[in-house]
C-alpha cells in the first residue's frame, strides 16, 4: 500500500491539499513537519481532498483537524472533499474533540523549585519527627498497659519474632563481627609495628569491639534485616486492609503487631551484641595468632589488662536503646503505608535509611554522654 | 452487527483452535475453539475460576498454552519470531483489570510511552496525540498532567484505555473494564467502548461479569463452561438448555438487567 503522501497545489482561490496513501502513525513525522510549515499565502479557501486515502488512524485525523483549525484561525475557509465512508466516523469523532491543547504543568524557575524542595523537605522532616513522637507516646501507653496486664502480651508472636530477629541473625552477625575483629587486628599490627608495640593490638581490638564495633555493626545489620522486614510485613498487611480488619474486630494493632516485635527486638539485640563482641574478639585472637604468633592464652592475658567490665557495659547499654529505635521506626513506617503496593517498597527503603541514621546519631550522642560522665 | 452485511464472509481476527492451558495438574481449558470477527464486541463470561482472564492472557501471549493454535490477525503467534511478534503486538491494546498504569508517570506520559517507543514522532506531535487520546476517552484536559493515584477508579480505567489506544490498535482486549465502577460510570464506560468501536474501527474482546454490559454493547457472548466456550448472541444463549447458562442468563440478577 502507498505510504502517506501529500500534494499541494493551487486552483484559483483554492489551495488544494491532496492526501494520498496511509495516513497513519508510521509515516506521520514527515507529514507533521510539512503541515506545520504550510504556506497558504494568497488563498482564501482550502480544500482537503481525501479521495485517495487508503487508511487513516487517529494520528492522520489529528493532523487534518489541527491543520484545519490553524488555517481557520488565519481567516481561511476549510472544507473536506471526497471523504471515504470508512473514515468518516473517525474524522467526526476526532473533530468533536475541543481543543486538546497541550499544556504541561508550567514549571516555575529553578531557584523556586530548589526553595520549594528545601521547604517541603524541612516540613516533611519536622512532621516525621512529630508523628514519630506521637507514635512513641502511643506505643509507650500500650507498653504500660501490657506491663500492668502481662497476659495481654502475645507470647507466641513474640517468640516467633525473637527467633526471626535474633536466632536467625546469628550467622550474619557472627561472620561480620569475626571479620571486623580480624581487620582491626591486621590494621593495628601494621600501625603499631614501627613502635615494637604489636601486642597492644589486643587493646585496640578489645576496646573498639566492646565499646563501638560490636553494637554498631549489629544494630546496622539488624536494621537492614529486621527493621525492613517489620515495615514490609506491616505495610503489606496495611495494603490488604488486614490492619483495618484487626481494628474492626476490636483488636489493637499496636498491641498485636508492634509490641511483640518491639519486645522481641529489645531482647534479641543485646544478645546479638554479646555474641558479636565475642566473635570480634575471636577475630582479633585469630589475627594475633596469624600475625604475631600470639597464642590464645596470651591474647586473653593481654585482653584482661586492657579492658574493664565498664567497657563491655558501655557497649551493651546501647543495645536496648538501638533496638527500640529500630523497631519503632520499622513499625511506624509500616503503619504509614497507604494505598498501593508501591508505597510498601518506598517506605521499606525509607525505614532502613532512617533507622540506620538514627542509630548512628544516637551512638554519637552516647559517645558525648560517656565522655562527659568520664566512662 | 450492522456495519457488515450478513452475506459478506466475515474476517476472523482472533482464531483459537483446540486450545489447552494447564497450571501444574490443573487443566483450565481443553479443546477450546473460538472465532472473533472483525468489528464485533465479544463478551466473555464464566464462573469465578473458569479461566476467563487466563484465556485473555493466553491469547495476548502472556501465558503459554499447553497445546492448540492461536491466530491473531491471520498470523499464528507461536510461529512468529520475537521481532514479528513485537510488530504484531502494536496492533492490539490491552486494558488490564486494575488499569496497570505506570504509577510513576502522569497520565499523558503513560500514553506517550508506547508512542515514543514505537512511533518516533516529533515530541510536540507526540504530546498532542497523548492529549487527543486523553480527550477521546472522555477525560478532562487537566487529567493528562495528573498521576494515576490522583484519579478516581473510573478515571483510572479511562486513562488506562487511553494508553491501550495509543497506537491505534485493531483489537482491544478488556479485562473486566466495568468491575468496581458504580452503575453510572459503568454505563458511561460501555457507551465509550461502543462509540470508540464505531469511530476507530475496533474489534473488542471483553472479559466481563457485568450483565448490563453484555446486554448493552456485546454483539456476541462467549460462555466459558467445562473448559470450553459456547458462543452465541444473547437471545441464543437464553435459549440454551445448559443449566449454568440458564442460571446465568435467566437468574434473578439477569432478569433485572435484561428487563
Amino acid at each position: 500500500m502507498a505510504a502517506a503522501e501529500l500534494t499541494i497545489g493551487g486552483e484559483g482561490e483554492y489551495l488544494i491539499l491532496r492526501a494520498v496513501g496511509r495516513w497513519t502513525g508510521e509515516g506521520a513525522a514527515a507529514l507533521d513537519g510539512r503541515l506545520r510549515r504550510l504556506d497558504a499565502e494568497g488563498f482564501h479557501r482550502v480544500r482537503f481532498d481525501l479521495g485517495a486515502v487508503d487508511a487513516m488512524d487517529t494520528v492522520g485525523a489529528w493532523l487534518l483537524k489541527r491543520t484545519g483549525a490553524e488555517l481557520r484561525e488565519r481567516g481561511l475557509e476549510v472544507e473536506l472533499a471526497n471523504v471515504p465512508g470508512a473514515i468518516a466516523p473517525l474524522l467526526e469523532r476526532v473533530g468533536e474533540i475541543t481543543a486538546p491543547v497541550v499544556s504541561g504543568p508550567r514549571r516555575p524557575p529553578r531557584i523556586l523549585q530548589l526553595l520549594d524542595r528545601i521547604g517541603a523537605g524541612t516540613i516533611g522532616a519536622v512532621r516525621f519527627g512529630y508523628d514519630l513522637l506521637g507514635f512513641f507516646g502511643l506505643v509507650s501507653l500500650r507498653l504500660f498497659r501490657v506491663a500492668a496486664q502481662p497476659w495481654r502480651l502475645r507470647l507466641t508472636a513474640t517468640v516467633r519474632h525473637l527467633e526471626e530477629t535474633g536466632f536467625n541473625a546469628l550467622p550474619i552477625v557472627g561472620l561480620i563481627s569475626l571479620l571486623v575483629g580480624l581487620v582491626l587486628a591486621y590494621q593495628g599490627v601494621d600501625q603499631l609495628r614501627p613502635f615494637g608495640a604489636e601486642v597492644f593490638m589486643v587493646n585496640l581490638v578489645g576496646i573498639a569491639a566492646l565499646r563501638e564495633m560490636g553494637i554498631l555493626l549489629t544494630a546496622i545489620v539488624v536494621a537492614g534485616r529486621s527493621g525492613s522486614a517489620f515495615t514490609a510485613e506491616i505495610g503489606t498487611m496495611k495494603v490488604n486492609e488486614e490492619v483495618d480488619a484487626l481494628s474492626t474486630l476490636g483488636l489493637d494493632p499496636i498491641e498485636i503487631l508492634v509490641l511483640p516485635r518491639l519486645i522481641a527486638l529489645m531482647i534479641a539485640l543485646p544478645l546479638l551484641t554479646f555474641f558479636a563482641d565475642i566473635m570480634a574478639l575471636l577475630g582479633g585472637a585469630i589475627g594475633g595468632l596469624l600475625l604475631i604468633d600470639l597464642t590464645f592464652p596470651q591474647f586473653l592475658q593481654q585482653l584482661s589488662t586492657a579492658i574493664t567490665p565498664t567497657m563491655f557495659w558501655v557497649g551493651m547499654v546501647k543495645a536496648p536503646v538501638f533496638a527500640f529505635v529500630i523497631a519503632m521506626v520499622g513499625c511506624f513506617e509500616g503503619l504509614r503505608v497507604a494505598g498501593s503496593a508501591e508505597s510498601v517498597g518506598r517506605l521499606t527503603t525509607k525505614s532502613v535509611v532512617e533507622s540506620i541514621f538514627l542509630v548512628i546519631v544516637l551512638d554519637a550522642l552516647f559517645s558525648i554522654l560517656f565522655s562527659i560522665l568520664g566512662v | 452487527m450492522s456495519l457488515i452485511a450478513a452475506s459478506e464472509p466475515r474476517e476472523v481476527v482472533i482464531r483459537v483452535r483446540r486450545l489447552a492451558t494447564r497450571f501444574g495438574t490443573q487443566t483450565i481449558h481443553d479443546g477450546l475453539d473460538l472465532d472473533v470477527y472483525r468489528g464485533e464486541i465479544l463478551g466473555v463470561v464464566g464462573g469465578s475460576g473458569s479461566g476467563k482472564s487466563v484465556l485473555l492472557r493466553t491469547i495476548i501471549g502472556l501465558n503459554r498454552p499447553a497445546a492448540g493454535l492461536i491466530e491473531l490477525l491471520g498470523r499464528d503467534v507461536a510461529k512468529l519470531s520475537e521481532r514479528e511478534l513485537m510488530e504484531l503486538q502494536e496492533r492490539w491494546g490491552v486494558l488490564f483489570q486494575n488499569g496497570a498504569l505506570f504509577s510513576g508517570l502522569t497520565v499523558a506520559e503513560n500514553v506517550e510511552v508506547p508512542l515514543k517507543e514505537h512511533r518516533h514522532l516529533p515530541l510536540t506531535l507526540t504530546a498532542e496525540l497523548a492529549a487527543l487520546k486523553v480527550a477521546l476517552v472522555g477525560l478532562p484536559p487537566d487529567a493528562g498532567a495528573k498521576y494515576p493515584a490522583q484519579l478516581s477508579g473510573g478515571m483510572r480505567k479511562r486513562a488506562a484505555l487511553a494508553r491501550a489506544l495509543a497506537l491505534d490498535p485493531e483489537i482491544l482486549f478488556l479485562d473486566e473494564p466495568t468491575a468496581g465502577l458504580d452503575p453510572i460510570a459503568a454505563a458511561g464506560f460501555d457507551q465509550l467502548i461502543s462509540s470508540l468501536r464505531a469511530s476507530l474501527d475496533l474489534t473488542v474482546f471483553m472479559v466481563t461479569h457485568d450483565l448490563d454490559s453484555l446486554e448493552a454493547i456485546c454483539d456476541r457472548i462467549a460462555v466459558l463452561i467445562d473448559r470450553r466456550v459456547t458462543v452465541g448472541t444473547l437471545s441464543e444463549l437464553v435459549a440454551n438448555p445448559h443449566p449454568w447458562i440458564q442460571e446465568y442468563f435467566t437468574g434473578p440478577r439477569a432478569r433485572a438487567a435484561f428487563a
